[in-house]
């Protein structure tokens, strides 16, 4: 063995300091983070020595606890907090790789004024003052001229949470995000129509603990999220069987005891035969139905017809497995489900497809269950003072009135309301003229996305708040430098769940070049509108100190926690919102507004010849664009593909690693991009993962990388009761 | 006398590269370099497709060639752990053509450099930090010399098999199959 040489021992040393675990919560260390005031005017961050800083994750949106360790003011680690309740120590490869984001050279740096014409991406740099003071200008005349719901406030994530506390302020509730329309707004209407709630953001779901769970299209394990691919790998360790269906042999496919490769399109049709047969081969939970729920007589009449072997003409599957797949999971009822699901607007029908899963849990009784879909308890953040708002205002984009099914208002609406004569009448009243978009890169995430440029002539004022240049920048009349996630205090995050908790977001470094915090922003934003009284604090961190003293902690007592507080899980009662207060089988809600009250199959077009569906959806790697030009995670994921079945790929002469261009019915074409060839997807399908594919010319790594599907999603189809925009509807071919 | 190894759970893990992030960021492994990685592999069957997903890194082999063909004593063992002594590598990347699994790498800095099962954590609460992360629990690290200890009750109780086993290395790093499904085959 060598001696020790001072070569040797300089790297013991530092090896000794990366595995020493610094000790999370030591009060010489966490005084300093819950007392300096970081991410203020000031930045006054920690400078010296190395720490371990806790908070949670904001590279997807589920809120994971982390520990930092920042050394000389520079942060050099990320890990899994192992006393947060949904992250258990552990992280997705996207909160692993947060560090790229924070780092990324190419980020946005100053305030920038746009001097050229609208798109030509011509800025000029400005003082924050100068920008905040253009922009309440701007602000002040369309409040004057049009009204306050004239400014829309498009928004994604906790960050946003000023911003809508500015938008009260002002009277103004117009507001969407992507994420209702395009992810979680069918789903969540549907199960609310069903039980009076939903499965939960962070998905209340014992993938951990069931004998046997149906994912419908949902791709765990290429979808990351964390908690729930935990518990979902601790069922498959437990002997969990698994039906997935899926035109695609995902990585859940390919860990599942059955692989349903359904035509896509049709999986009311599937769901409403497994109701067949639950209810005709006596196999649902019968006390649950009994107990819970009213229309069981009605869904029986209705799926009487749906046999697996009427659903087997539709579908594509064999009949046989049809009827198998409802036995499994009928025969080990309560103990089964089938899964939520995200991203759920896809063929407009998708509220109906949200029912039809939700009546088969409440017919396999899963509701309420920890095999199921369990019951949440959290713990409720304490209101800081501030002073009321006005919430009188009208409402100018009458989402009652247009979906008084929906729970939100979905973006396009909003921004076909910039539009002039583009909206409906009920609409009209108030025209859009104002946007402040916030950590939403709408032109990679609505379908449609032209019309965002259409839109966009039309504003007053397109303000964006981001930490990356990107395509929606590229439209912006001003765009500001917000902080990362790992440079602010943002609202807390308490999900229900079944370890209540409540943790905390605070910056773990001073924030980068001139970027701000999104409450200072918003802050200083109200200042100049004469509404500095709504933001009754100087430092964010005031509200959150507050709000932690009303739950008998602190700042610094949180952080001397490892940055959670937790209470003992207290059993919800078996309650249900719906009109009945039962679990509505038969929704008298819906058959008042005009929709079906149980869900019906309804045909979707199929493509046309040549022609092929074009399906997306994620890699472990990427959160959509918000990570494609993050070094770590390009590292070990650097380009979508696209995944095309070997007869097709004969078809049109293509070989596995060939580059290729898609091009849509309307004729847009994506960027080049690999063919991947491959029997894991249907022949009358293609698949890629969303996010790639950059038109922004100052992403100097992820430029035309890979192709972006939403370019080519400029069809949806609208789903009446919600009016979010399923997009799995557009059909693509080869250049 | 400790004989660390490794076990990889063929039925759970998902190629996420968790792993692969987290072990840069506690060995400061430079910017295109990697002590692990992920790979997928489908087989079509009579039965359908199987695709088998992991996380690979270090075999941390009995009979370690890359040991066996270092010429100045740098690659040596310990615990079961096979490491390289920085000074004396002399950077002639014989052990990096010797390893049969690809594991080793030339660091910018002027040496040979691969995976250490963070032998700078033995001794701590912590494990290495691919295990520590893993959102799957796919990895176990331990010692099979220990009969309390996790990895040896895994590998008595669940079937694992060692990649290239014809290379007779002796490998310690363990795939564990005994749960995992027959190939899925598409019931359309």
């Amino acid at each position: 063995m060598a001696s020790l040489t001072r070569r040797k021992f300089i790297k013991i040393t530092k090896s000794a300091i990366l595995g020493s675990a610094v000790v999370v919560g030591s009060s010489a260390i966490m005084g300093r983070a819950g007392e300096a005031s970081v991410g203020d005017d000031k930045g006054d961050g920690p400078v010296t020595g190395e720490m371990t800083i806790p908070s949670y994750c904001d590279v997807c949106f589920m809120g994971c606890g982390i520990n930092v360790t920042v050394r000389n003011g520079r942060a050099i680690k990320i890990e899994g907090n192992p006393t947060h309740p949904i992250s258990r120590g552990k992280l997705c490869p996207r909160g692993a790789g947060g560090l790229g984001q924070l780092y990324d050279p190419d980020r946005l740096k100053t305030p920038l004024l746009r001097i050229g014409k609208l798109g030509s991406e011509e800025f000029k740099a400005v003082s924050w003052d100068e920008a905040l003071e253009y922009i309440a200008g701007k602000m002040k005349s369309i409040k004057d001229e049009h009204g306050p719901e004239s400014l829309a406030l498009l928004k994604h994530g906790k960050g946003a949470d000023p911003f809508v506390r500015l938008w009260h302020a002002i009277g103004s509730k117009t507001e969407g995000h992507p994420s209702y329309a395009q992810c979680r707004g069918a789903r969540d209407t549907g199960w609310s129509l069903t039980f009076g709630k939903g499965p939960g953001g962070v998905e209340r779901v014992g993938l951990d603990k069931a004998e046997v769970v149906a994912f419908i299209g949902a791709h765990l394990g290429e979808n990351m999220h964390n908690v729930t691919v935990q518990d979902y790998t601790t069922g498959l360790r437990n002997g969990s069987r698994h039906i997935v269906v899926d035109p695609r042999f995902s990585t859940t496919a390919s860990k599942a005891k059955y692989w349903l490769p359904i035509k896509p399109g049709t999986d009311i049709a599937l769901l409403l035969a497994w109701m067949h047969v639950l209810i005709y081969e006596d196999l649902y939970d019968f006390e649950f139905v009994e107990e819970y729920t009213t229309g069981f007589d009605q869904l029986q009449k209705h799926v009487e017809y749906t046999t697996p072997e009427w659903a087997a003409t539709y579908t594509g599957l064999d009949a046989n497995t049809i009827r198998d797949t409802a036995r499994e999971l009928g025969e080990v009822a309560p103990k089964s489900m089938v899964f939520p699901g995200r991203r759920f607007a896809w063929y407009g029908d998708d509220t109906q497809r949200a029912r039809a899963m939700a009546i088969i849990n409440a017919l396999l009784g899963a509701w309420g269950k920890e095999s199921g879909i369990y019951l949440g308890d959290k713990i409720k953040i304490p209101k800081f003072p501030y002073p009321e708002v006005d919430h009188d205002a009208v409402h100018a984009l009458d989402v009652k009135g247009k979906y008084p099914l929906g729970q939100s208002t979905p973006v396009q609406d909003i921004i076909e309301a910039s539009i002039p004569g583009k909206t409906d009448t009920t609409w009209q009243n108030a025209p859009v003229k104002g946007w402040l978009v916030y950590s939403t890169n709408l032109v990679k995430a609505v379908p449609n996305a032209e019309i965002i440029a259409e839109a966009a002539q039309h504003l007053d004022l397109l303000v964006v708040v981001e930490t990356m240049p990107s395509e929606i920048t590229g439209y912006a009349d001003v765009v500001l430098p917000d902080t990362t996630y790992l440079e602010r205090f943002d609202v807390m995050n308490a999900p229900e769940w079944k370890e209540p908790f409540v943790s905390i977001r605070q910056p773990v470094v001073k924030p980068l070049y001139q970027s701000k915090p999104s409450w200072w922003i918003a802050k200083r934003l109200a200042d100049k509108l004469g509404l500095g009284e709504f933001f009754n604090y100087q430092n964010f961190s005031e509200v959150i100190d507050y709000q932690l003293r009303q739950l008998g902690s602190s700042l610094k007592d949180i952080n001397q926690k490892g940055g959670v507080l937790k209470k003992d899980f207290e059993e919800p009662k078996m309650r249900f919102k719906t009109p009945s207060r039962k679990v509505e089988l038969y929704s008298k809600q819906m058959e008042k507004e005009g929709f079906d009250p149980m869900p019906r199959f309804q045909k979707h077009k199929s493509p046309p010849d040549g022609y092929y569906r074009l399906l997306y959806g994620r890699v472990p790697q990427h959160t959509f664009s918000r990570t494609t030009n993050n070094s770590m995670l390009l590292e070990v994921h650097p380009e979508n593909k696209v995944w095309v079945h070997p007869e097709i790929a004969a078809v049109h002469n293509m070989k596995d690693g060939d580059y290729i261009v898609l091009k849509n019915r309307k004729g847009v074409k994506s960027n080049r991009v690999r063919v991947m060839v491959t029997k894991r997807i249907r022949q009358d399908c293609v698949y890629m993962a969303h996010g790639f594919g950059r038109t922004e010319r100052r992403l100097t790594k992820g430029f035309k990388v890979g192709a972006d599907d939403n370019g080519l999603l400029t069809e949806y189809s609208l789903d009446p009761i919600t009016g979010t925009t399923g997009s799995q509807v557009n059909f693509v071919t080869f250049v | 006398m400790a004989r660390y190894a490794m076990t990889i759970d063929l039925t759970t893990c998902v190629a996420c590269d968790a792993c692969v992030l987290a072990c840069k960021m506690e060995n400061n492994v430079p910017d295109g370099y990697h002590r692990d990685w992920t790979e997928q592999k489908l087989t079509e069957t009579s039965q359908g497709m199987e695709l088998e997903m992991f996380s690979n890194r270090c075999h941390h082999c009995k009979s370690a060639p890359c040991v066996a063909v270092c010429p100045t004593g740098a690659s040596y063992i310990k615990d079961g752990i096979v490491l390289i002594d920085r000074d004396l590598c002399v950077g002639c990347r014989q052990c990096i053509s010797g390893c049969p699994y690809g594991a080793r790498y030339y660091h910018p800095a002027s040496f040979v450099d691969k995976c250490t099962f963070c032998d700078h954590r033995l001794g701590t609460n912590r494990g290495p930090a691919c295990v520590e992360v893993c959102p799957t629990n796919s990895l176990v690290f331990g010692d099979v010399s220990d009969q309390d200890s996790e990895i040896f009750k895994l590998l008595k109780n669940r079937e694992s098999k060692v990649l290239l086993a014809e290379k007779k290395t002796k490998p310690k790093y363990y795939f564990l199959t005994s749960t995992i499904k027959k190939a899925t085959k598409a019931v359309a």
